[in-house]
């Protein structure tokens, strides 16, 4: 059975890994190495395909335009098929045996989590590409998505606003679902709203029957919709069936999960998000980069914000290794302490900030409408990664290597 | 408050259509022909994709689901042939060849179709009762998850094909020895088995995401229904996704989603626990 396994590895790797190291031989210098852990199979492929793609896509552009500090990059990918046992030994493999001078990836906070601790042992750099619950405080990791006062702190107060002060949760059964619905719980207590019902599902659950009659008896406003995966995603169209009806909030449905694309209108009229990335953005440095994207690979569905993300990432790297003019972590988070560590992404500008190592982000809320069409309803501008530095992260001074969340907060020294 | 009895009806149709719908084709091929069939899912999933794609061609949906059931029957009837046939006296090892048919097709689905496929929507048609709406769709599938038992019950009771399958099932030497032909009548009953994981797939399909790996979310309700039914199809499947409907609805009504999954299961540990031939034992003997 494992050596069965093993194989179909082996294949998978060859079949989808990728190695962008056709001018290799040239450079005098070896090629610095990408550890890339993304899922393009299993449950969460859909989202992950396009994390692969931007990861390829900057590489190749990377290494067209004369690489980082002259050198090539060779992109290694592996596939852990959303499995996070599989996460931790790619992961040992990625950073022990293969040596990469970064890292990258993950999908769920299950997954990044289950990585980080090996990533810890190490000094290797790791880029986590998603948007997130928030709250890492570790200097290992360079966190390149929004958190949740990019995203809960602007949403949840403009749908109580439009919508009303009864909100009803559901949420994935796993640790972002948890300490997202919790940060939902803080936000509308400060709003002096009120949580009329939470329910939290377990991955891989599609039936959503009685959840939506428990909706229709608590009647909330609106919905707060954080379930996860392709089997959850079903709710949209159950609920659309059942003629539910209500208006929904989210911080990944739309521009991460494309659902609007996946659903047959109207299953995701009345969505609401806020985002830094989605594919409708129509500026022109980003339909210069969805041209570039789709001339690569025509067969994407949707260039969502992981996708976006993981593209960044690359290119934040090589901005870090550039002015440090070193591969070393230390010499890159002394770049990241002078507050100047910043790209032009296809949003705009983009900056790490030196005590919680997230990136600050250009928000904008969107809302989808009857026939799928994705209109921004406010623009918020650039909103700083601010919570961590505020409840005391600082990442210049002191490692502390743990998550917080509203009620996990640091102790006070 | 009819309101309240209706919706404790609609709930308890809507997880029993699931649990039924997702367990028969599994009833036939590992309860009565004993094969551990870990491609079942798969099946499923084809009929998913089948569905969709008809209906994407032009096709009506109806016509388009009972196609794909179909196609689901007849490469049933193929992998038997090729495959399943080699492993009747050695069902270690048709878990292990049916387990690699599921990985290979899953992967082939995802380099073939690609990762996602465009829903296409649940049939227009709900109706409001008190402060509740519901979709219509839901009791359609109840209704076919009913109609697929009474099926069953023609077919395996009142049929001649019905009676030499339960023979050869039974006792194959003793049935080939009267004259069955006992080699045709596994194909037929596998492909029957298939046949209705992939109708599962297609009636499921308008109402959910399609990914290759979508067969695994009626994996482990088919697998539990069937190993606490017992041997029998209509007199263990039935009741034991009555009993488990019954379970998880109240569970999931008062105490959500998790709750339910939860109790579900251990309801299953504790029913093998009291009966290992599972409920048809029980049922059978009082029947006689």
């Amino acid at each position: 059975m494992n050596s069965g396994r093993k194989l179909r590895m082996v294949l998978l790797g060859a079949m989808l890994g990728t190695v962008a190291g056709a001018s290799v031989g040239r450079a005098a210098e070896p090629p610095l190495k990408v550890g890339l852990l993304e899922d393009v199979s299993g449950d969460l492929a859909f989202m992950g395909m396009p994390k692969l793609h931007g990861s390829q896509l900057a590489v190749e552009e990377i290494n067209k335009s004369g690489g980082i500090l002259g050198r090539q990059i060779e992109l290694i990918h592996l596939d852990p098929q959303g499995d996070n046992a599989r996460y931790q030994e790619f992961g040992r493999r990625l950073l022990n045996r293969d040596k990469v001078d970064v890292l990258i990836g993950g999908i769920t906070s299950a997954s990044r989590e289950a990585l980080r601790p090996i990533v810890d042992r190490t000094s290797t750099p790791y880029f986590y590409t998603n948007q997130y619950e928030g709250g890492v405080c570790d200097a290992s990791m360079i966190s390149m998505g929004a958190v949740p006062e990019q995203q809960f702190s602007t949403l949840i107060p403009w749908m109580v606003e439009k919508f009303g002060k009864k909100v009803y949760v559901i949420a994935a059964d796993y640790n972002f679902g948890q300490i997202s619905a919790e940060w939902n719980r803080k936000i509308m207590k400060d709003l002096g709203g009120e949580v009329v019902g939470e329910e939290f599902i377990p991955l891989g659950v599609s039936q959503f029957a009685q959840t939506i009659q428990n909706i229709q008896k608590a009647k909330p406003d609106w919905l707060l919709t954080i379930n996860v995966g392709a089997a959850q995603d079903s709710f949209f169209e159950q609920a659309a069936a059942a003629n539910l009806n209500l208006p929904m909030g989210s911080s990944i449905k739309v521009m991460l999960g494309f659902e609007h694309k996946r659903f047959k209108p109207p299953a995701l009229n009345n969505m609401h998000a806020t985002a830094n990335w989605f594919e409708e953005i129509d500026t022109p440095e980003a339909t210069e980069f969805k041209k570039r994207w789709h001339a690569k690979f025509p067969d994407e569905l949707y260039i969502n914000d992981m996708g976006y993300n993981a593209y960044n990432a690359l290119y934040m790297y090589k901005a870090l290794v550039e002015k440090a003019k070193s591969i070393k972590l230390d010499d890159m988070r002394k770049v990241i302490a002078t507050g100047d560590a910043c790209i032009d992404a296809p949003e705009g500008k983009v900056c790490i900030d030196p005590k919680s190592q997230h990136t600050s982000h250009r928000m904008r809320l969107i809302s989808v409408g009857p026939k799928h069409e994705v209109k921004v309803e406010k623009d918020y501008g650039t909103i700083q990664p601010y919570w961590l530095s505020e409840i005391g992260c600082d990442l210049t001074k002191k490692n502390d290597k743990d998550q917080y969340t509203p009620s996990h907060l640091p102790k006070k020294s | 408050m009819s309101a309240e009895v209706f919706s404790v009806f609609y709930q308890f149709a809507d997880v029993f259509a699931f649990l039924i719908l997702s367990a028969a084709g599994l009833a036939i091929v590992f309860g009565m022909m004993g094969v551990i069939n870990m491609a079942h899912g798969e099946f499923i999933m084809c009929g998913a994709y089948v569905t969709v794609g008809l209906v994407n061609l032009g096709v009506p949906l109806a016509i388009a689901q009972i196609l794909a059931a179909l196609t689901a029957g007849l490469i049933g009837v193929l992998v038997e042939f090729l495959v399943v046939r080699r492993f009747y006296k050695r069902p270690l090892d048709s878990l292990l060849a049916t387990w690699g048919l599921s990985l290979i097709v899953t992967q082939s689905m995802l380099l073939i179709v690609g990762s996602a496929v465009r829903g296409i929507g649940t049939p227009e048609g709900s109706f409001a009762i008190g402060g509740y709406t519901f979709s219509t769709y839901r009791l359609v599938l109840f209704a076919c998850a009913v109609a697929v038992l009474a099926g069953l019950y023609i077919i395996f009771m009142k049929t001649r094909f019905g009676v030499i399958s339960r023979a050869t099932m039974q006792n194959a030497a003793m049935a080939k020895a009267l004259g069955a032909r006992t080699g045709r009548i596994y194909a037929i009953s596998f492909g029957i088995g298939t046949g209705l994981a992939g109708l599962c797939g297609a009636l499921y399909a308008p109402t959910m995401t399609l990914i290759p790996t979508m067969g695994a979310t009626f994996v482990v309700e088919s697998f539990v229904t069937v190993v606490i039914g017992g041997a029998n199809v209509l007199l263990g499947t039935a009741p034991a996704a009555v009993l488990l409907a019954i379970i998880r609805m109240a569970l999931n009504a008062s105490y959500g989603q998790i709750i339910g999954q939860i109790g579900m299961l251990v309801a299953v540990i504790l029913i093998i626990r009291v009966l290992p031939e599972g409920l048809s034992s029980v049922l059978v003997r009082r029947g006689r």
